[in-house]
This record gives structure tokens, sequence and C-alpha cells, in this order.
């Protein structure tokens, strides 16, 4: 247990360090800018934002609470693989539109596209808000996971959370977005290398992936519970696909994905990394199977001090179980610096949204660089602390139902945003409209949604069973994607009546042809953003 | 830096390769059986890793032919 913690604790150190080091790295003529803070200078190439996207999306979190949901419930945990597969085939071409546009008129948050798209400042908070709301229970997951390791390795009390923090706080405080670039080099050869350990050696030891899959099945087949098993059931085939879909237009509507994918260096970047990323879907599958090589291996999870299992922790305690100590400690730490990276992205996003659409808009109008970026700055540390008092306050299960809540509510921005790339149709009063209905039917739908594992009565997952629309039927379907159809319907529906109505519509300050700009055109705007703008 | 002439559309017949990575893996009927197993697989786990494959091949063949 000691050899574990302490190279948990040397890994830590060494990787804090390098966080420090990077406002070095590629230096730029001064940080001050908000830009360079918070996009890194945006000159990115093919590699790097692999690595920052790839650590920005798949998070600690992820690593810890697939395979437990593989764990619990079987086939439907498997969600994730289609998931971050249809991903980079569906936003293909959109990152590109979004990357152009950005670069032109110098805008760093969906936000920002939003405001000058349909000139409207309340269309622009409304989706900058939700994308604060959304982001937060993320950053407070990632806690999550460094909790999860934490209570495997038999370390209890809230202390090294809050270390481990101050410490990320610091350094994306000092080196912005070069920090969790630099940091995920060492994040990713980490888990790759745990990871692909994992799935060779467990296997050998346990009698094959046959053995593996078959003691999963039968494990489901003793348990009275109906949707958990090695297989979808009737009920559940039309969650699993929505759930998937829902996921993958969710994820990159949040700031922080757009964060990694804006600071790379042109088109091509983006357009070679779609290709490249299913890396991580690869490496994502077979952490799933953890779950079932958890439930051959007999492992069982670490019990809290309020006398329940905590489901994260089944990861851990394989791994704690099956590799010698040292090893262990490794793959602890890869967990645990995987949480840093994301975390660091997120807040950083979450800064530049304040900064941008609410500082800026609302509070300080002729604010300058340097002004922003120590408001963002600042902000991004009262997100973390934010996150930090999340955890410390709330029971995790509680961040863990945000999260969820979180998925659902950022797929309303999707009509302004992403369908805003392709068309100017709507109106900016049909788009509010839309996205207060779909917030409401969400939120509506999610708090019908029991979870009987947990004797909870609402909020208790996002299959929504159609049954509560009185049709006679078993199958559930991913309320998000039901809340997004109601957005929809209403957005179209008063972007007609507006129109009928001739109520005015916002300037458009965006150009056709400025969504296909790349770098080399003399409209995108690179390297030279400390200027004021 | 080399200046590439300006595109003044996205468009390409091509792109509609996209739509297979996207709408496959969501067919849960394609999958959501037990036999034939790949090494010990079964088909559920083993088709859907294997449609990672087919992500990445079309998208790279959008971007070839695109680019």
């Amino acid at each position: 247990m000691t050899t574990e913690l302490i190279i948990f604790v040397l890994l830590f150190l060494v990787v804090s360090g390098m966080g420090f080091v990077a406002a070095r790295w590629r230096k730029p003529e001064t940080i001050d800018s908000l830009h360079e803070w918070g996009l890194g200078g945006r000159n990115f190439g093919s590699w790097i934002t692999w690595f920052l996207v790839g650590g920005d999306l798949y998070t600690a979190y992820t690593f810890v609470a697939v395979p437990a949901l593989v764990f619990g419930a079987g086939a439907m945990g498997f969600f994730a693989v289609p998931y971050t597969v249809i991903i980079y085939p569906m936003v293909f071409l959109i990152l590109c539109r979004m990357w152009s546009i950005s670069h032109v008129h110098g805008f760093v948050t969906p936000a920002d596209f939003v405001r000058a798209r349909f000139g409207s400042p309340t269309l622009a908070l409304a989706v900058a808000i939700t994308g604060l709301v959304a982001t937060m229970p993320y950053i407070a997951l990632q806690l999550v996971g460094i909790e999860a390791v934490l209570q495997s390795m038999g370390v209890t009390g809230h202390l090294p959370i809050i270390i481990a923090f101050a410490i990320l706080a610091a350094y994306t405080y000092q080196s912005g977005l070069r920090a969790p670039a630099l940091i995920a080099f060492v994040k990713d050869t980490l888990i790759y290398v745990v990871i692909l350990a994992a799935v060779i050696y467990i296997p050998i030891k346990l009698g094959g992936w046959g053995t593996i899959f078959d003691a999963a099945g039968k494990k489901f087949a003793a348990t009275p519970a109906q949707n958990d098993g090695l297989f979808l059931n009737a009920g559940n085939q039309l969650q699993y696909a929505t759930l998937a879909f829902g996921s993958a237009l969710a994820l990159f509507l949040y700031p922080h994905s757009l964060t990694g994918v804006l600071a790379s260096k042109n088109r091509n970047v983006i357009k070679r990394n779609m290709s490249a990323l299913p890396a991580y879907s690869l490496l994502l599958g077979l952490i799933a199977l953890l779950g079932y090589m958890a439930i051959a291996a007999g492992t069982k999870p670490t019990v809290g001090s309020n006398g329940k299992p905590i489901s994260n922790t089944v990861v851990p305690n394989l791994f704690d179980q099956m590799f010698p100590d040292w090893f262990t400690g490794i793959a602890f730490a890869a967990i645990g610096i995987g949480a840093l990276v994301p975390a660091a992205i997120m807040s950083i996003a979450a800064a530049n949204l304040f900064t941008r659409n609410i500082y800026r808009e609302y509070i300080n109008k002729n604010a300058t660089d340097a002004q922003e970026a120590q408001v963002s700055k600042v902000v991004s540390l009262v997100v973390k602390v934010g996150a930090v008092l999340c955890i410390l306050l709330l029971d995790p299960q509680f961040s863990i139902d945000l999260q969820l809540i979180g998925g659902v509510i950022i797929l309303q921005t999707l009509p302004s945003v992403a369908l805003g790339l392709y068309t100017r149709w709507f109106h900016k009063g049909g788009l509010i409209a839309g996205w207060a209905a779909g917030l409401a039917a969400g939120m509506w739908m999610l708090y019908t949604i029991p979870n009987p594992a947990t004797g909870k009565a609402h909020f208790g997952g996002s299959a929504f069973s159609l049954a509560n629309l009185g049709l006679d039927t078993k199958t559930t379907v991913y309320a998000g994607i039901l809340a997004l159809a109601v957005n929809l319907i209403v957005a179209a529906i008063g972007t007609v009546v507006l129109r009928a109505m001739n109520v005015a519509d916002g300037e458009d300050a965006t150009k056709r042809s400025e969504y296909f700009a790349d770098e080399g055109d003399p409209r995108v705007k690179d390297l030279d953003l400390s200027a004021p703008h | 830096m080399t200046t590439r002439e300006t595109r003044t559309t996205d468009r390409n017949p091509w792109n509609w390769l996209l739509l297979v990575p996207v709408v496959v893996p969501l067919l849960t009927f394609l999958f959501n059986a037990d036999e034939p197993r790949l090494f010990g697989f079964p088909l559920f786990y083993w088709l859907q890793l294997a449609f990672i494959a087919l992500g990445v091949a079309t998208t790279t063949i959008v971007y070839r032919m695109t680019k």
C-alpha cells in the first residue's frame, strides 16, 4: 500500500512541476491577453491537439465511471463506444466552420458566436449561462475520479483532494491552457501504458476473454434487475441508441471541448484529428470491459462511510487486486493526473464564458485585454473552489446527477450554436423560446425518472419512459433528445410567428465566406491576438 | 506559410459518406447478439469496437478526397 502511495505522490508532483514550467513553453510575447492565456496562442498542430482534445474529452471520470457502469448494468454501459465513434464524423464539418468563423471574428466561446450571428446579447447570455451551469458539475466529477483512487488506497478525508486542486488551480492560474496541453502528454502516455497492460495481463490471469464474458453473463442472469445483462433488451435498445446519439450531439457544445479545437492551427489539423481521436475510443472500449474483468475476478467496490458500496472504486480495486504494488501506483497516478487535464481546460472555458459574455457584455464594456485576462484567471480559480466545495459539502452522487442534467441542458444550445453555423433561418426570439421550452421539458422528464437501485424517486437517470406520455410501452428514450425535439419545434413555431408579426430580428455580423476561411487567409487572425480587438 | 486559395463552400458529394459511420453504430439490431464470437468476445462487443475502424476509414477518405 505504501509503495502505491509513494509512486502516486511522486508522479503527481512531477506533473505539477510541469504545469508551472508550461508558462515558458512556446512562450508568447505576453500571456496577459485572454487569447494567449485561454487558448494557448491558437497555434497547436495535429499532435498537441490530439493530446489536448483527447485529454479533455476522455476524462478520468469517464475512465472510472464507464467500467463501473458496465460492472453494474452490463451492455447499457457500453454506449460510450458508439457515442465516441459517431461523434467524429458528426462534427467533422461543423467544427471546421466553427474554427473558421471564430478565427475571423476572434471568438473564444460558443456564446461569442451566437452573439454575433444572431445579434442578440440575451441569447448569448442564455448560451453562456447554460454552458457555465453544465460545466461546473463536470469539473466536480473530475474530483470524484481522484477520490475513487484515494478511497481505494485507503486514504480518507478531504485534505488530499483540496491539496490536489490547490496545485491545479495554481498552475492554471500561472500557465493558462499551456499547462493542460503539456500535462496531457504525460497523462495519456500513462493511461495508454496502464490500459494496454490491463487488457493483456488481466484476461490472461483470468483465463481468457470468453471466461470473462461468461462470468459477467452469469452474474447478470442471477440478478432480479431487468435492465442489466450482457446484451440489450427490447426496452432499452432505443435508449442505448438515443443516449449515444444525444451524448454525441452534446459533447462539442460543452465550451471546454471547443477550447481545444479552437487552439488548433488550421482546419486540416481538426480534420486529421477526427480520424485520429477514435484511438481514444478504442481505449475507452477496452476500459469499459474492465468492468467485466472485475466481475470475473470477484472484485468488490469499497464500502463508503455511509455503508453503501462506492461503485466508482471498482476499477481502482481491480488494479489493486491484480497488479503488483508499484504498477498499481502508476495506474492510480494515471487516473489522478487524468482528472487534472480536463478540470483545467473546463475551468478555463468556464472562465472565458464569464469574462467575454457576462463581464464584458454586462459589467465592464470597455475592458482592456489585460483586464479580461485578469478576470478570467480569477474566475477560473473561483470555479475550481466551487467544484471543491461541491464535493466537500454535497454528496458526490449529487455531482453525478448534476452532470446528467448538464448533458440534457447543454443540448438546448444546439439550435443556436450548431444549427446557427449552417442557417440563419431561426429568429432570435424563437431560439430563446425554444431554449426555455427545451430546458423545462428536460427538467420535467429527468424529474420523473426514478432509480430503484439507490431508492431515489427523481433524477435517477436519463432513460425517460415513454409510458409517462400515455403510451403503452416499456420503451425508454434518452431525455435529452426529447427535450431537444421540444426545443426545435418551439423555436421553429416561434420563428414563423415572429416573422409573421414582423418582429425585428438581430443583425448577422458574419458573412457566408467567413465560414470557410483557413490559415493563410488574411481575414484569419492568428498569433497577433494580443492586439486590441 | 503558404496562402491557400479561399474556399467559398464546404459542399462536396464525398461528405455524404460521413453518414455511414454515424448511422450504422446506432442500429442495435445489427450487433445485439452473442454469436458469432471473436477471440471470446460476443458479437455485441467486437462488432462495436470494429465500428471504430469504420469511423476512422470514413473520415480519412473524406479528408483525402475533399482536401
